[in-house]
């Protein structure tokens, strides 16, 4: 019993660690392909290939003045920025890194907890990181917060219907709601290969992650040129960090699910599969899922708001929902 | 309708795909410090007071270039030449020059003043300082060490 609590207790530590560390570099490499796409060069200066930049944002946002405007809620104002950092990090607890691997003698799960129902609690998590949001918008009685927070509402809960649909038709051709057994499920065959449904449902999980995490095109609720920066205006310091923590981890988890759900977690592509561990190839995959993301915001302009929710409501959802009765009949008349 | 939202998205997707060619070109960004873009050869930057190519300095004290300076930068005080103390080839000369660098808009104006090519505009444009004071170019900063230094060809006749 003991050796199991350590045992979580470690690899929680080494995971929060891997993941914040992970949440500092993306944001580099972020600014640096950013910075490609612009034919710049990006931050350069801060040690070698400016590798130091993300540490020097971190001590410079660590010691910036600590201020509450005036007219906030007080317990909110703290409270929001630490909902939206812990949710998306909660998340992880299910995301399975790897299979079983031996390490002093003893069988170690690259997870750190299989739970059946993980996929509910990922998207559960996700959905309490919104009240982050919600709350910090309306803490800081400012308008441009409200209306990001609005916004933000809006927009996560048409999106989350259209993620819903798309995790399903991995949940349907896996018949399990636990994120190992999904991943095993797709040992042999990786669920985008399953077509039309699979690839479907992968492109509509992508498209509701971007609108999911607040990323470009989909950035509504900060939308700089009318919100300054929606709900985060009034944070500053440390707490305009958690946020921005919150934002880039759920960037990661999607890019995670997306591999996870769809591009077969850790398993690699058939025939060149062994070549590298199991855990790289998720990397690998998770990385490729980062520099979509980025691609995206380095191409699109900002949807109009209506368009936005027209998008979610009259395309997302009924193509996911038609997506769905086809993979179910298709999974009930030849087993998928 | 099917058509245009079809034509919608291969617009997104060539859009990507110019982006995605954009990402393996070379930055246009110049790394400044490490590296420096040419200036051009009659670029105005740092001024200079030059000599002829017998070391006599150009300048003769006449303080056309104080009158014709718009921001009023420049203050000259002229001497007379002797003959055990020649410094120019007219009667006077300039025992001292300043340019206030801070008050200075590089137009250029000094140089097409001069009578004598004296006053010319340089290349250098790393001009930062520390102090007002430090920005007040004198006699002996301005004037080249030997003439030539400021790439003018010291043979020249105006």
């Amino acid at each position: 019993m003991t050796a199991l609590v350590a045992e979580a207790a470690i690899k929680s530590a080494i995971l929060l660690f891997l993941m914040l560390t992970a949440t500092a570099y993306l944001t580099f490499l972020e600014r640096r392909l950013l910075a490609r796409f612009q034919l710049r060069r990006g931050p350069n200066r801060v040690g070698p290939l400016g590798l130091l930049q993300p540490l020097a944002d971190g001590i410079k946002l660590l010691f910036k003045e600590d201020f509450i405007p005036a007219g906030a809620d007080r317990l909110i104002y703290w409270l929001a920025p630490a909902i939206s950092m812990v949710t998306a990090l909660v998340v992880y607890a299910v995301i399975p890194f790897g299979p079983e691997v031996h390490l002093f003698g003893r069988r170690i799960p690259l997870y750190l907890a299989d739970v059946n129902v993980g996929i509910l609690l990922v998207l559960a998590a996700s959905s309490i990181g919104v009240y982050g949001i919600i709350l910090g918008g309306w803490a800081v009685n400012n308008k441009y917060s409200l209306l990001g927070s609005l916004r933000s509402t809006a927009q996560l809960i048409s999106y989350e219907l259209a993620m819903g649909l798309a995790v399903i038709t991995a949940v349907l051709l896996a018949g399990s709601l636990s994120l190992v057994r999904i991943v095993e499920a797709q040992r042999d065959l990786w669920f985008v290969f399953r077509f039309p449904y699979g690839t479907v449902a992968l492109i509509l999980f992508l498209t509701a992650a971007v609108a999911e995490t607040n990323r470009a095109p989909f950035d509504l609720p900060e939308a700089e040129q009318e919100l300054i920066a929606g709900y985060q205006t009034e944070y500053g310091g440390f707490k305009f960090a958690m946020f921005f923590i919150g934002e880039y981890l759920s960037v990661i988890t999607m890019s995670l699910l997306a591999a996870t759900l769809f591009l077969g977690g850790w398993h690699g592509p058939p025939l060149v599969g062994g070549f590298l561990p199991p855990l790289l190839w998720l990397v690998l995959k998770a990385l490729a899922g980062v520099f979509l993301f980025v691609w995206l915001r380095a191409t699109l302009p900002r949807v109009r708001h209506d368009r936005l929710m027209a998008l979610g409501w009259k395309v997302l959802l009924p193509v996911g929902l038609a997506n769905i009765v086809l993979a179910a009949v298709a999974i009930s008349l030849w087993g998928g | 309708m099917l058509r245009r939202r079809l034509r919608y998205v291969l617009a997104l997707l060539r859009g990507m795909g110019v982006t995605f060619r954009y990402l393996f070109r070379p930055p246009v960004t110049v790394a400044y410090p490490e590296e420096k873009t040419p200036v051009a050869a009659r670029f105005k930057g740092r001024h200079w007071l030059t000599r002829y190519a017998d070391g006599l300095e150009r300048c003769i004290g006449c303080e056309l270039c104080v009158i014709v300076c718009p921001s009023q930068a420049i203050s000259v005080q002229a001497a007379e030449n002797t003959p055990e103390h020649q410094v120019s080839r007219g009667e006077r000369y300039a025992a001292d020059f300043q340019i206030n660098m801070l008050r200075c808009i590089f137009c250029g104006f000094c140089e097409e003043a001069c009578p004598t090519g004296a006053i010319v505009l340089g290349q250098d444009y790393e001009l930062a300082g520390y102090t007002r004071a430090e920005m007040i170019y004198t006699k002996p900063m301005l004037t080249e060490p030997y003439p030539g230094a400021s790439s003018r060809d010291p043979h020249r006749e105006i």
